[in-house]
């Protein structure tokens, strides 16, 4: 289980984090959620144990995060940043095989490994194109496939059991957001457990096995989605009307009720 | 589906690498050919094994091999340095001599003239010739730490904080060495400025074996930083969350960084832009892979430095500017070329 307890974070002089729990367990897909500022790329770097909490813990099977090498947790978890770069100009095979590059040799069938990656996220296509050169959507499903070919390479050394994406659907059209969150739902149910940071709400609904929502640096709600994304408290938290429909399959409809706005 | 090649090379890079090592070896040849006194290869390999006349011998191993050697190690270890930096900086214009790293070494090697040969003269004469290259190894890390540490605010590396950095490193150090030859005697000052005009001329075997070995233990030291450096191109943050230890790369790869640069500066005085602009024509050539890049890129500032000695020799006999200029005179307009094309990239 990897899980932040009572995190309070102080990050450029400002309180962050004021208090914040998080316990992912494996097989789950928990949606991060909240208005810009509230805390959820804090929480993030916190679970990922690139930053440790002022007070409280980030904990992996009860153990400190802070007490492990760099190796250690990157075998462990692998962790998709926002807004991820290359500065050199690799080709899209070979950034995806930055993933596993840390991983001890003969660990595992890393071409193997990278290719079923490439396939997952549909960007076999540009296997020889310079990564430097891509669109925002192809850059993005192409480090989401180096995040998978770190996590799948841990996995066949004995880790890889957690997944964490900040807004990985950022600079995606409707349907390759779709597609990356059938993705890590897949992962999800096939044993990882994966922590996604998502503005858009219907997505959560749609995906989420939980959902965190975050103001301020504090958790406003924790549960199923349907119980955290209710109309008042989301247009408390967004400080704008929110309506909330299900449809009559059982999906949830969130938007801004610009009739009220 | 077949699993893809990876980290693979673009098709024809040994084919560059063959051609960088021929056109060093083609240099080094011409260098020991060309000169005052003219000799034909046969004549520089008879030489070089001990079967001709005595004058030539003596022309080619005390004099011309070793400015060879000596020019051909320089070039690399500052092409090796300009990788590191280029690769640890995400950013192409990093070179030692732009960033202040080339300074930092000027400066030690400045003030181990001054105050460490009275101290070593009567004690230890033998030391003397150490305590230049270490001292200069002290500044080149000394100027490499406190650029890093300027570089990183703000998480990423921009380009004009690092000129920004280069320009107040280099004028410290500037303003030291200044004051260094204010307060020499004559005969440090004769030193000094013969130093600091940067140059090959008084090549020995001593001061080549000395400079090769160094770059040689930095060569070795950053290509097992090859794979480090390629993950450093996902910025540090990512590099850390894909298991690296960032910091403890970074250190590595910047002193060994500063023992190329230190050794080179130490034996040949301050030689700018050869480690700006090696490592660019090798990607070109090889692509991004530093476990590629770096050879290529050694390779390269070899040849560089070779052509750029041979030229200077060649001009005017038998007069001979200082090798720094004519560096200068083929790095400033690349350099600006690179900064302009950024620009327009950037805007």
């Amino acid at each position: 289980m990897l899980e932040a307890r009572d995190a309070h974070l102080t990050r450029g002089g400002r309180p962050a984090l004021a208090g914040v729990g998080l316990a992912l367990r494996p097989g789950e897909l928990v949606a991060l959620c909240g208005p810009n500022g509230a805390g959820k790329s804090s929480l993030f770097a916190v679970l990922a144990g690139e930053l440790r909490p002022d007070l409280g813990a980030a904990l992996l099977d009860g153990r400190p995060l802070a007490a492990m090498t760099a190796a250690g947790l990157a075998r462990e978890r692998a962790a998709l940043e926002q807004a991820p770069a290359l500065a050199a100009p690799f080709t899209v095979t070979a950034l995806v095989a930055l993933g596993a590059a840390t991983a001890p040799r003969g660990a595992a069938d890393e071409g193997a490994i990278v290719a079923r990656a490439m396939a997952a996220t549909g960007i076999a296509a540009l296997a020889g194109r310079p990564a430097d050169r891509l669109s925002g959507g192809e850059r993005a499903r192409a480090h989401l496939a180096r995040v998978l070919a770190q996590l799948w390479t841990g996995r066949a050394a004995g880790g890889g059991r957690f997944l964490l994406l900040d807004e990985p659907t950022a600079s995606l059209d409707v349907a390759h957001q779709v597609a990356v969150l059938r993705l890590a739902r897949a992962e999800a149910d096939a044993g990882t457990g994966v922590l996604a940071v998502l503005h858009d709400l219907n997505l959560a609904a749609a995906f989420a096995d939980r959902v965190l929502l975050m103001s301020e640096g504090r958790a406003i709600a924790e549960g199923a989605p349907g119980e955290v994304l209710e109309a008042g408290r989301l247009s408390e938290v967004y400080r704008i009307p929110i309506a909330v429909e299900q449809s009559a399959g059982g999906m949830l409809r969130i938007a801004p009720d610009l009739s009220r706005a | 589906m077949p699993a893809p090649l990876l980290r693979a090379a673009p098709p024809g890079t040994a084919l560059a690498l063959i051609g960088f090592g021929l056109a060093v070896l083609g240099l080094a040849v011409a260098g020991m050919v060309f000169g005052p006194v003219p000799l034909g290869p046969g004549e520089v390999v008879a030489a070089l094994l001990g079967e001709a006349d005595p004058r030539a011998e003596a022309i080619v191993t005390t004099i011309r091999a070793p400015r060879v050697a000596l020019a051909a190690a320089v070039g690399a270890g500052l092409a090796l340095s300009g990788t590191a930096l280029q690769g640890i900086l995400r950013n192409p214009l990093a070179d030692p001599g732009l960033i202040g790293v080339s300074a930092g070494g000027a400066l030690g090697a400045a003030a181990a003239i001054v105050f460490g040969g009275a101290m070593l003269a009567a004690a230890a004469p033998e030391l003397r010739f150490w305590t230049t290259p270490a001292a200069a190894f002290l500044g080149a890390a000394a100027a490499t730490a406190l650029v890093f540490a300027l570089a990183r605010r703000g998480g990423a590396t921009q380009a004009a904080t690092l000129i920004l950095a280069g320009v107040a490193v280099n004028a410290i150090a500037g303003a030291a060495v200044g004051l260094m030859i204010y307060m020499s005697d004559d005969q440090q000052l004769r030193d000094i400025t013969f130093w600091t005009m940067g140059g090959l001329g008084g090549a020995s075997w001593r001061a080549a074996a000395l400079a090769s070995l160094c770059i040689a233990a930095a060569a070795a030291g950053l290509l097992r930083l090859a794979l480090a450096l390629d993950l450093l191109q996902l910025g540090e943050r990512a590099a850390w969350h894909s298991g690296l230890e960032v910091e403890r790369v970074k250190r590595a790869a910047g002193l060994w960084s500063a023992l190329a640069v230190g050794a080179g500066v130490a034996v040949a005085g301050p030689i700018g832009f050869i480690g700006l602009v090696a490592p660019h024509i090798a990607r070109l050539c090889v692509g991004p892979a530093h476990r590629t890049l770096a050879p290529a890129a050694a390779l390269v500032g070899a040849a560089l430095l070779l052509g750029a000695d041979l030229g200077v020799r060649m001009i005017a006999p038998p007069a001979e500017p200082p090798v720094g200029l004519a560096t200068s005179l083929i790095g400033g307009p690349f350099f600006l070329w690179l900064l302009l094309a950024r620009m327009h990239r950037d805007a």
